[in-house]
């Protein structure tokens, strides 16, 4: 299974989500990374 | 998922204002954002693969149905309805599947459809009692 790229800048996901058009998907986690 | 997603993971001890920012309660929460910020769709607590994927199509459907595009909402609602039939998430995207057809044609027989599908199904489900109103109505 391929490795998700997740993000950390919720504010660069918005901005690159207006300029795509592909919504967000914010994960909250309290398990270690 | 990120071909559907721009996936952004928040630790709760790295940002914590960020989770107070979007009112998360609990982990896991996942919340679908659109563009502009607004949440479109919210999960709460660990789901089986399956479960999770259902929610993840309905949260794509409820941001199309949004934006009144009916006609993908509703495709993406019903690909959980019967794609997903055994998954939590299955009798809310048959209803919003109902709604969004109607929506899209202004024609009732999708609610009373709607209805009696959800009768059948998933009698004891909440979906169903919500809908109960439009199989009366037809009745």
């Amino acid at each position: 299974m391929p490795q998700i790229a997740w993000q950390k800048d919720i504010e660069a996901a918005l901005q690159q989500s207006r300029g795509s058009g592909m919504p967000v998907l914010l994960d909250f986690s309290a398990a270690p990374a | 998922m990120t071909t559907h997603f721009i996936p952004v993971k928040v630790h709760i001890k790295e940002q914590k204002k960020v989770f107070d920012r979007f009112g998360a309660l609990w982990t896991p929460t996942q919340i679908v954002l659109d563009a502009d910020g607004e949440e479109r769709h919210r999960i709460e607590g660990f789901l089986p693969v399956e479960d999770f994927l259902a929610q993840l199509e309905l949260g794509l459907g409820k941001r199309q149905f949004q934006h009144q595009r009916f006609g993908d909402a509703e495709r993406l609602f019903r690909a959980v309805c019967t794609g997903h039939p055994k998954s939590g998430g299955a009798p809310e995207a048959c209803y919003w599947a109902g709604v969004a057809a109607y929506k899209n044609t202004n024609d009732p027989k999708h609610l009373g459809a709607t209805g009696e599908l959800l009768k059948t199904r998933y009698p004891d489900s909440e979906w169903a009692r919500k809908a109960s109103v439009w199989s009366k109505e037809e009745s």
